[in-house]
């Protein structure tokens, strides 16, 4: 059987690709890069790298970066709540989740924004469990009703509760890890536990351009600690935060994410990391960040292969729009999104139900985003060979008076080879008419509905809910909340 | 004659966002002895002014916007210390006190409206981004200013908006100091439910609802 060809989108050359690694190693040599962490000032100045302790400016010799990129693994395992289902972070191997941190929520009904609650948190984490082709979990709204000071770590609990899968998350203040880990090691039974088999990702977010936050850089040292892989989120906004052209912003979002990659091996040798990012096409007009535009994914697509190229994990925000409602916008540049980053084989993709700038998340968007992430999946199983004789024998069958759909090779075949879309519609004109003249929109809050009434799978146990309760209500305690939402449902 | 080819240069340098010009022409207004509150008047400010209306046209974009502020700021550098030598008092349309609240690191928006408003004849004191909300209080008292306008680009920090209108209030001083509020998060009905003056969803518009807040 002849191999099958994985489609592939590459935008860089090999030598364009040197020449941004080049620059990018000589940036933080020669301007040095902002860490606004003690800590992770004194790692790098253990290792011999000159830190100006004042302006806590660091520059970065290429030895190091080198060095510490040979320590950093080439494919991440995550596991789900069993432990039993591995998810592979590696390689070409794309999976999907929703977005992240929305402030709001966009609420069918009335068609606007709103304030997300605890409420809509648990709807949005039981429906993920539903999709077939969103496979990871994120802690992609945030419940306005609680305080912020807990809310980073409000999230993922209600997420670990309501749902099995590995989550992409992050730390909205230093003091959030610290509970989160003890979550995710309550669920995992122990620490080392955990540390085999990773359940969460955190995202830590350098500040462009150049920059590493105190709050960024603690989280990639306590997670590289917790054996919990960090995405770094470099986020250039062209012309805003970063070099207008395409090339100039890559070369700065690979500068950036090396040196976050670096923090993490300095705490902890061999540290899982996912090289991933947010950078955005600056619009010139509105000031605001085009998560859609078509350079927006074009930065995406070849960051990815840069990383690729340095031998690291990746991720992106792609599959997502910037339109306010479920219109055509959304349905276009989520599905530009997903198809560009599954045939850049980022191995995980950050979008679906995301308007707004990454903003918003609808319930609705999701299950008409995987669809479309179904579609994207379908591209990149590419065309394979299935038969020996592509052809030749079974037309000696259809001479001999068989039919095309009751051929045993049909049977045989159908299914894999082609998929079958649940809200997409395929309707005649005539059918379409008969069942009301619905809208994709309409169909999605149905199908909403419908997944959202099915039992859901298996809670976490009761031990193991309580335990995280008791963690959950004693760092609130703590922040000073002495109740929260969650309890009453 | 020569004046008026003096001011419609120095209109072309700001639009065409010519930094060298634009101080080049300041110094020649300098030693041509003109009326240098005039050459503001008539050379520098129509510059400006044509700029926010190519803006509203949708010919010009951020990049022009704010080359052709930061020309406004270089050739006024040179215009008022020397209108000060000469005890000229420049023109002001009012004093802003302008920051990112505390909380946010993020400075862009800021950097643009307070631009705008500089280039626009406002007299600007920048606080900077994560800017105490006391600090405001005590500069907007120190340089008994009209305005403090307030960006935040968090939803989490826009709070802080409102906590500022609120010690405000407590201190007695709400409605002494007009209070703009802008950044990603706020609304002109987030505006209105804190109790701001105003409220301005770019820079531009920031330009307009300053001046509408400093009228009468």
């Amino acid at each position: 059987m002849i191999q099958t060809r994985r489609p592939k989108v590459e935008l860089l050359s090999a030598e364009f690709i040197e020449k941004i690694v080049d620059e990018a190693c000589l940036l933080l040599e020669k301007q040095g890069i902002f860490v606004e962490n003690h800590e992770a000032l004194e790692l790098l100045a253990a290792a011999g790298m000159k830190v100006d302790r004042l302006t806590q400016r660091v520059h970065l010799t290429r030895r190091l970066v080198e060095s510490c990129l040979s320590k950093t693994p080439s494919v991440i395992k995550l596991y789900d709540r069993s432990g039993l289902k591995e998810y592979v972070v590696g390689g070409d191997e794309i999976h999907f989740d929703p977005g992240s941190a929305a402030v709001s929520i966009l609420d069918h009904k009335t068609n606007a924004d709103r304030k997300a609650d605890t409420g809509d948190l648990i709807r949005l984490y039981r429906l993920v469990e539903t999709l077939e082709n969103i496979d990871l979990q994120s802690t992609a709204l945030i419940s306005a009703d609680v305080p912020h000071a807990i809310a980073d770590a409000y999230r993922l609990y209600l997420g670990l509760l309501y749902s099995a899968r590995p989550f992409i998350t992050g730390t909205f203040r230093v003091e959030g890890f610290a509970v989160m880990r003890d979550m995710l090691t309550a669920v995992r039974g122990s620490s080392d536990e955990l540390r085999k088999k990773p359940l969460a990702v955190f995202d830590a977010c350098p500040s462009p351009p150049l920059k590493w936050s105190n709050l960024t850089a603690q989280s990639l040292i306590d997670a590289a600690r917790a054996g919990q892989p960090s995405e770094l989120i470099s986020m250039g906004l062209t012309g805003a935060t970063s070099l207008v052209t395409l090339a100039g912003t890559l070369v700065q979002h690979v500068a950036e994410n090396l040196c976050g990659m670096v923090i993490c091996q300095l705490a902890k040798p061999g540290a899982p990391v996912i090289f991933g990012g947010s950078p955005a096409s600056f619009d010139m007009r509105k000031g605001t960040t085009p998560m859609g535009a078509m350079e927006t994914m074009m930065i995406d697509s070849a960051y990815a292969q840069i990383a690729k190229r340095l031998g690291m994990p990746t991720h992106t925000y792609m599959g997502m729009s910037d339109s306010k409602i479920n219109d055509s916008q959304a349905g276009l540049e989520t599905g530009m999104g997903a198809v560009l980053a599954a045939l850049s084989g980022i191995n995980v993709i950050s979008g679906p139900g995301m308007l707004n700038f990454e903003s918003t998340q609808s319930l609705e968007k999701l299950v008409i985003d995987d669809e479309i992430c179904g579609m994207a999946r379908r591209l990149v199983r590419g065309i394979e060979q299935r038969d020996e004789i592509l052809a030749l024998d079974k037309f000696e069958e259809l001479t001999a008076g068989a039919q095309f759909l009751s051929l045993a090779h049909t049977r045989k075949w159908y299914r894999k080879e082609h998929r079958f879309p649940k809200i997409i519609d395929r309707d005649t004109y005539e059918a379409w008419v008969l069942l009301g003249q619905k809208s994709m929109e309409v169909r999605a809050a149905e199908e909403v509905e419908k997944r959202l009434a099915a039992p859901a799978g298996a809670p976490l146990e009761a031990n193991k809910a309580g335990e995280l309760r008791k963690i959950m209500m004693g760092y609130a305690k703590v922040m000073g909340v002495s109740s929260l939402p969650e309890s009453g449902i | 004659m020569v004046r008026e080819e003096l001011f419609s240069n120095i209109k072309k340098a700001i639009v065409e966002g010519d930094k060298p010009r634009a101080q080049e022409l300041a110094r020649q207004a300098i030693r041509s002895g003109v009326d240098l509150n005039e050459v503001i008047d008539k050379g520098y400010v129509p510059g400006i002014q044509a700029v926010g209306e190519l803006w509203e046209k949708g010919d010009y974009f951020l990049p022009e916007l704010i080359t052709s502020a930061e020309c406004m700021k270089a050739a006024m550098d040179i215009l008022q210390p020397e209108m000060a030598k000469a005890n000229i008092k420049s023109r002001s349309l009012g004093k802003v006190v302008i920051g990112t609240v505390e909380g946010d690191i993020h400075d862009i928006g800021k950097n643009l409206v307070a631009s705008m408003l500089q280039a626009n004849g406002f007299e600007v004191f920048d606080l900077g981004a994560d800017v105490k909300l006391e600090r405001f209080i005590e500069k907007a008292e120190t340089e008994k200013a009209d305005l403090i306008c307030l960006s935040a680009l968090l939803t989490t920090t826009m709070l802080n908006q409102k906590r500022l209108i609120e010690m405000l209030r407590q201190k007695g001083f709400y409605g002494k100091y007009k209070v703009l509020v802008g950044g990603a998060p706020a609304t002109r009905k987030w505006a209105e439910d804190i109790g701001a003056h105003g409220y301005a969803e770019n820079a531009a518009l920031a330009v307009k609802a300053a001046k509408a807040a400093t009228a009468k």
